[in-house]
């Protein structure tokens, strides 16, 4: 009885922080909507409905990011680290960011946005055909560099490299690429760094950073066990130039 | 039973961006790692908290705030709302209403922002990880404010239409400069929230607006020009968060400071 009421307890303190976590949304449309565009909201009851499966949706998914997502991520660094194959970690890190971004929505939508300008254009032929295999391409081009980008940064991690010269390269790459990209794929370019890191990978690569950063002996878990995500939101910048620029 | 019926197909949705994760993780600790994962059934039940959760949230996302969030940044960025007159070119700008747009990508950053789940977890990991030192709403209220901060200024790149890669490349010298002075043990940290910042809440609003934008304004083109916010926003938290560092770390300096002047009296 007392476990239940404790577990009660903890799912309505829960709750109350992904209401808070919403309040700010909820503000900014009503004052908007009422304030400055001075028209009622529609579908109050629909607006309601819907936020209150977003704070059920969030009190979930922060419940589960606490007792799967992060354990498994640092579980498995930890015994990576132990088993000291290098091979198989890096095939891992590779695997992990590759498999977390070719399924991510965003970015297929993204790809498919970047067909249309492509087609537009005139780099490729505004057929049906041609813009799916397009988009498709890209899509698998940011995956595999993403997929880099997680091992590049799990070897970082095991040398103890610190981050600010990687990313200076990475800037340097952006940079040199913007002078030789065709200017139509630039803004997709430098938008796909932001939406490849969905939900779901950022914990698991966080968790599988700062478990490795644990387990290394002379690393420290907040300096060397962030940065992941950076290189991740980096290399597809990269990439998705050079992809416009060969194609 | 629609509600059920949409409901479903989030849940299918969400199944298929958590399935290659699944596959990669169980693949690895099956046969490579080829140990018994530990606490197997805690982790597979929070597996199902994980993929119910995200469904719950895109599902309650698409059908309340999405449609009324992109309809709001379609009014306010509209050409009668921005006083731009079809007739005359366009050229007379009314700053007025332009204010009212920055301002909503401002506040639309912001709160955005603070509900991405993504955001969340780093910050709790960042949390436990620094003993308690990075406060959870320390960090992403100083994430939030990067991101506000950032989809304004796209916003008015929008508007007057100035090349973007100026911008961002401004951007990169800037946070190589804070590099330098800022506290070493956050510098990781701060280049992570760049990214993470901008995923399920964030993306489909900020992309709505920058459309809207670029549909608007005479000269801009919606597929060039609508594109370049989620940049904005994954730039300039990386600086926001140095700052708070920075601003932090005088702030206990100086406190021991002061403390170490009146021991001495």
């Amino acid at each position: 009885m007392d476990r239940v009421s404790k577990s009660l307890q903890h799912l309505f303190r829960s709750s109350m922080e992904s209401i808070r976590d919403l309040l700010p949304i909820l503000l900014v449309i009503a004052f908007f909507q009422l304030l400055v565009l001075r028209q009622p909201i529609p579908d109050l009851l629909g607006l309601l409905t819907g936020t209150l499966l977003v704070v059920i949706g969030l009190t979930l998914f922060v419940h589960g990011l606490k007792t799967a997502l992060f354990p498994i991520g640092e579980n498995m660094a930890h015994d990576f680290a132990r088993k000291g194959s290098l091979f198989w970690l890096l095939l891992f890190a590779f695997s992990l960011g590759f498999g977390t971004t070719v399924a991510e929505p965003a970015l297929i939508a993204v790809s498919e946005e970047a067909a249309e300008v492509a087609a537009r254009g005139g780099m490729i032929d505004p057929d049906e055909e041609a813009m799916s295999s397009y988009a498709n391409g890209l899509r698998l081009t940011v995956a595999i560099s993403v997929g880099l980008a997680i091992v590049v940064g799990v070897i970082r991690i095991i040398k103890g490299w610190p981050i600010q010269y990687l990313i200076i390269l990475g800037y340097l790459g952006v940079v040199i690429m913007t002078a030789f990209a065709p200017p139509e794929i630039i803004g997709i370019a430098y938008d796909s760094g932001g939406v490849t890191t969905s939900t779901i990978t950022v914990p698991l690569v966080t968790a599988l950073g700062v478990g490795l950063a644990t387990s290394i002996r002379g690393r420290n878990p907040l300096t060397d066990g962030f940065g992941l995500i950076a290189f991740a939101s980096l290399t597809p910048m990269i990439f998705v130039m050079a992809y416009g620029m060969i194609l | 039973m629609e509600l059920f019926g949409s409901f479903l197909s989030a849940l299918l949705s969400t199944l298929r961006d958590v399935l290659p994760i699944v596959v990669v993780l169980f693949g690895f600790q099956l046969f490579i790692l080829r140990k018994r994962i530990p606490h197997l059934r805690q982790i597979l039940i929070g597996f199902l908290f994980v993929l119910f959760g995200l469904a719950f949230f895109l599902e309650g996302l698409e059908q309340a705030l999405f449609p009324l969030g992109k309809l709001m940044a379609k009014q306010l960025t509209a050409p009668e709302f921005l006083g731009i007159g079809i007739d005359d070119g366009g050229t007379v700008i009314n700053w007025q209403h332009y204010v009212w747009v920055y301002l909503f990508a401002f506040a639309i950053g912001f709160s955005t922002t603070i509900a991405e789940p993504s955001l969340i977890a780093v910050a709790i990991k960042a949390n436990q990880v620094s003993g308690g030192a990075i406060g959870t709403w320390g960090l992403r209220i100083a994430v939030a404010i990067g991101v506000a901060i950032g989809i304004a200024l796209g916003a008015y790149r929008i508007v007057t239409g100035t090349p973007l890669h100026y911008y961002i490349i401004t951007g990169y010298v800037l946070v190589m400069v804070q590099t330098l002075f800022c506290p070493k043990p956050i510098v990781a940290l701060a280049y992570d929230s760049g990214g993470v910042t901008t995923s399920t809440v964030t993306v489909p609003l900020v992309a709505a607006l920058g459309l809207g934008l670029a549909n608007s304004i005479p000269g801009r083109n919606p597929l060039l020009d609508g594109f370049g916010l989620i940049a904005f926003a994954s730039l300039f938290p990386i600086m926001s968060v140095m700052g708070y560092a920075q601003i932090s770390e005088w702030i206990a300096h100086r406190a021991a400071r002061s403390g170490a002047g009146t021991g001495e009296e």
